[in-house]
């Protein structure tokens, strides 16, 4: 790649992931309001610049210079922390993501294991913001956020290990290499779709956004929020959307492979292309489908979703036995 | 129109009957008994036998009809009134109409108070919904019910002074003091506004875990308006729940004794601000038949195409904002393409959109356009099909019924005990339409349905109002292929405003023409009730003329305000998400609920 050495963790690929994420995150506000405004007969943000493209840049003059506000009623510490907690963790949870040969943080051999951890602490930032606020529909929202994303973190797991034991390893590159010549969505379909429905309902987008419901509880665990403290948990949102986009690209769709050998296109815009379309696909589903019920929700996790998850794992631990 | 004039005089002989069976029924219990042109039998009762009276014919009547619902109850100030001639003697006169759906027939009956004592006993135990009525009438009147669990203000704030539709009372802002709010009274009206368990009988706590006691409103996203439930919740299960209204109120009713007979009728369109000239029938109706205006066919059928468009109209937000409540964000933008295109249309005949005002007493404003039926025409090929695709999108969507079906459940017999009316009476099964029943304006003449649904739940109740669009397409459709000709006022000198030709060649008619546009019309002395199926139910106004340019008492009888009270009875034990949507199942306005 041209005269610049690309290695596996050096400043400059730090430096442009950490770039291209954020900037990704921010720029899905405005391709998500215009995807909406294109599927509801619509046109969503069109006045700000060309196509209405720096909405973005009217959305953050306006939330940066927003006043710094804290409830007088809220617990000023993690208050502020829980914004803080869900940025971070999605953002630690990158560093794992191979996005081509060369380019990403850190070549752990714990990859799948490190972001599954880091969605679990995700699920701190959304408690500790409604916590912490002292408002009733708060406290509603993260009651359920904290059942929701710790149901669904269970069948994220467990759908992901018949990846890892067809890949052989916890290592998310080693997993894309082994993909060269046949994705795992073929023979992973089951739990791949196990986790497309749970990612979504890890980053609580609609269908899944129980937590926030804006319907019923006014936008629920940040009711409270404004200003840049809002602004971190709506570009957090966008960041899991990105993150469960790419992740599904690398455990399922061979990550920056083309399909069925052809390399037509850099590895880097495979991943990209891929990830969009998944992008796309979450925002699709917001416009469609209307939101179940809380306690329907938990019950189509733990009565469909986990057995379905354990045969999953059970049938292709006996495939790989037979076919040793 | 043969069964038509055969159902009206079916009507009238029927009433005929019910009075002359309850007078020797009742033989020396009935104090008098008043005449009025709407032909329902009106009958005085002292305050000590109307319970015994009341009970008796919710119970039994004759020929198997019962008078199953509490349709209104209300009151007037007789203080200032003349024209009474055979009525007792009374200050305040509390008014209860009953509705016999098994008879198909009404009553009124009238309570005469004095004004140094004026209280009666409650009847909320004949029927639950006599809870709301008669704290409307102690807030406006300032009559009390003995007994009645929670005698507290119901549309006007805690701490309001006066009673509001009293004679006495101002109507305008520029009667009163001028208005201000300091601190210290900012206080006393937030605390006013707090919501106390203890008032309404409600604990604090159960056995084994404390209750939340949620705001839900006045501003809420999905309360649709200014509403507020105070909810108890037991985690996430709703234990009570008590509605609270009044944040809505513009004191219509007052304005009615206000504004000339004329210029009323835009107030009405604010009604039910989504039912457009819908609400302007009743009126118009009600005063036309005090005035005695028999109105040309060509009105008729004009009034009831616009009304049609409206009844889609307000349908078609009802049935994006549900999906939308149960969390589907697209439906309401679809929806809102076909409520453009007959909003455009409505604005090419009428001149408005929303609140075109358009109904006259006698008439319409104007005739129709040159070519008006072209874009209608357009609309009827159009709709059709994109309905079939809402369907597909709504309601035969699984996540959408298991969040609905089963959910807000009511049977028959509770719709009668709440004075429900409408889709939602018809959602329970029981097959009930004013346009059918007691058709006016001409709606024998239409061929359509009635659509009906079996378990009365929220699904229920939108599925009703889809089939609902469809039957008034076919409406729509009969209009414009058989619109009569003829005037679109009547030649009676009380239409207002009167027609100009004669003006210019006969003192009578320019006399008659000088006093209606410059005073208003006068109203001959008399009582009217009048009753249309509206977009959300049963619409009435009780119309009270004094002989004079304005109404001596106009009573707005709107169907949310019965459905709203519903609300805590049938969604106890649900989750908060089932409460939204049974709020959004019921369709309703705040402006409908609290006038």
């Amino acid at each position: 790649m041209g005269w610049i050495e690309w290695q596996v963790g050096s400043g400059l690929n730090i430096a442009s992931i950490l770039l291209v994420v954020i900037v990704v995150a921010a720029m899905l506000i405005w391709v998500e309001r215009r995807l909406l405004g294109f599927w509801q007969d619509r046109l969503g943000p069109n006045r700000v610049g060309p196509f209405g493209l720096l909405q973005v840049v009217a959305d953050m003059i306006k939330i940066f210079t927003k006043e710094d506000w804290v409830p007088p009623f809220a617990d000023r510490f993690s208050f502020v922390l829980a914004p803080t907690i869900i940025m971070i963790v999605i953002l630690l949870s990158f560093s794992v993501v191979p996005f081509a040969p060369g380019v990403g943080v850190v070549d752990s051999n714990v990859g799948v294991l490190f972001v599954l951890a880091m969605a679990s602490l995700g699920a701190y930032s959304v408690m500790l913001g409604g916590l912490s606020s002292d408002n009733k529909y708060a406290l509603l929202g993260s009651l359920r956020a904290a059942a929701q994303m710790v149901s669904y973190e269970v069948f994220m797991g467990i759908s992901l290990l018949g990846v890892v034991a067809l890949a052989g390893t916890f290592n998310l590159r080693e997993i894309v290499e082994v993909q060269e010549n046949g994705w795992f969505v073929v023979p992973q379909f089951v739990g791949f779709l196990i986790f497309l429905i749970a990612g979504v309902a890890e980053s609580h987008r609609l269908p899944f956004d129980i937590p926030e419901a804006e319907q019923e509880i006014c936008a629920g665990y940040h009711t409270e929020y404004s200003g840049m403290k809002f602004g971190m948990f709506f570009v957090g949102e966008y960041l899991g959307l990105v993150l469960i986009s790419s992740l599904i690209t690398v455990l399922f769709f061979g990550g920056w492979h083309g399909p069925f050998g052809i390399g037509l296109l850099p590895p880097l815009v495979w991943f990209a292309l891929k990830a969009s379309a998944f992008i796309a696909f979450f925002i699709l589903l917001r416009a469609a489908i209307p939101r179940p019920r809380y306690d329907q929700l938990m019950s189509y996790g733990w009565l469909f979703l986990l057995p379905l998850s354990l045969i999953n794992l059970l049938v292709t631990g006996v495939v790989i036995l037979a076919a040793n | 129109m043969k069964t038509g004039a055969q159902s009206a005089t079916h009507t009238a002989s029927a009433s005929r009957a019910a009075a002359e069976h309850l007078v020797s029924l009742f033989g020396e219990r009935v104090l008098a008994q008043q005449v009025t042109v709407d032909d329902i039998p009106t009958l005085w009762f002292a305050r000590d036998t109307i319970v015994q009276v009341l009970t008796i014919l919710r119970d039994e009547m004759f020929a198997g009809a019962k008078f199953e619902m509490l349709f209104d109850l209300t009151a007037i100030d007789e203080r200032l009134r003349v024209n009474r001639q055979g009525q007792p003697a009374s200050d305040f006169t509390v008014v209860y109409q009953l509705m016999s759906f098994s008879g198909n027939v009404d009553l009124r009956l009238k309570v005469p108070l004095q004004d140094a004592d004026l209280c009666l006993p409650t009847v909320t135990h004949l029927w639950p919904n006599a809870n709301w009525y008669e704290r409307e009438v102690w807030d406006m009147f300032g009559i009390r019910f003995d007994g009645h669990p929670n005698l507290y203000r119901l549309v006007l704030p805690p701490t309001w002074e006066g009673h509001a539709l009293r004679k006495e009372h101002p109507a305008r802002a520029t009667e009163m003091e001028p208005f201000s709010l300091d601190d210290a009274q900012t206080d006393i009206e937030q605390e006013a506004l707090k919501f106390k368990p203890e008032e309404w009988g409600m604990k604090r706590a159960s056995d084994d875990s404390e209750f939340m006691f949620l705001n839900l409103g006045p501003n809420h996203p999905s309360v649709h308006g200014a509403f507020r439930i105070a909810v108890q919740l037991d985690g996430e299960i709703l234990v009570d729940a008590v509605p609270d209204i009044g944040y809505h109120h513009r004191g219509a009713e007052k304005m009615g004794e206000r504004q000339s007979w004329h210029t009323f009728i835009p107030y009405t369109d604010r009604i039910d601000y989504l039912g457009g000239v819908m609400n302007n029938l009743p009126y118009v109706m009600a005063v036309e038949k005090m005035a005695g205006i028999q109105v040309p066919d060509r009105v008729k059928t004009i009034r009831i195409m616009l009304s049609e468009m409206f009844r889609i109209c307000s349908h078609l937000l009802f049935y994006g904002t549900f999906a939308q409540d149960v969390g589907q964000l697209s439906p309401i933008f679809y929806m809102f393409v076909e409520r453009e295109r007959i909003f455009n249309i409505i604005e090419s005949i009428c001149g408005a959109r929303m609140h075109p005002g358009w109904f006259r007493i006698g008439g319409v404003a104007q005739d129709l356009p040159q070519g008006w039926d072209k874009q209608i025409r357009e609309l009827l090929e159009f709709m059709p099909p994109r309905l079939d695709e809402y369907d597909a999108m709504v309601l035969n969507n699984g996540i959408l019924k298991r969040r609905t079906q089963g959910v807000g459940a009511y049977t028959t017999q509770d719709a009668f005990d709440w004075g429900v009316t409408g889709a939602g009476l018809r959602a329970t099964g029981f097959e009930w339409d004013m346009r059918k029943q007691r058709p006016y304006s001409g709606y024998e003449n239409f061929d359509f349905d009635v659509p009906i649904a079996a378990n009365g739940d929220c699904y229920d109740r939108c599925a009703v109002r889809v089939e609902e669009m469809r039957q008034s397409l076919r409406i729509i459709k009969q209009c414009v292929d058989n619109m009569p000709s003829g005037d679109y006022k009547s030649s009676h000198p009380l239409t207002t405003p009167p027609r100009k030709e004669k003006t210019m060649q006969d003192i009578e008619t320019l006399i008659n023409h000088f006093l209606s546009v410059s005073w208003g019309p006068v109203i001959p002395p008399n009582e009217v009730s009048m009753a249309v199926e509206a977009t959300k139910g049963i619409n009435s106004y009780y119309l009270v003329s004094d002989g004079n340019t304005t109404s001596y008492r106009t009573r707005i009888r709107t169907p949310s305000f019965a459905h709203l009270q519903m609300i805590p009875a049938i969604s106890r034990g649900f989750m908060v998400s089932d409460l939204i949507a049974i709020i959004a199942s019921i369709d309703f306005v705040m402006a409908d609920v609290d006038r």
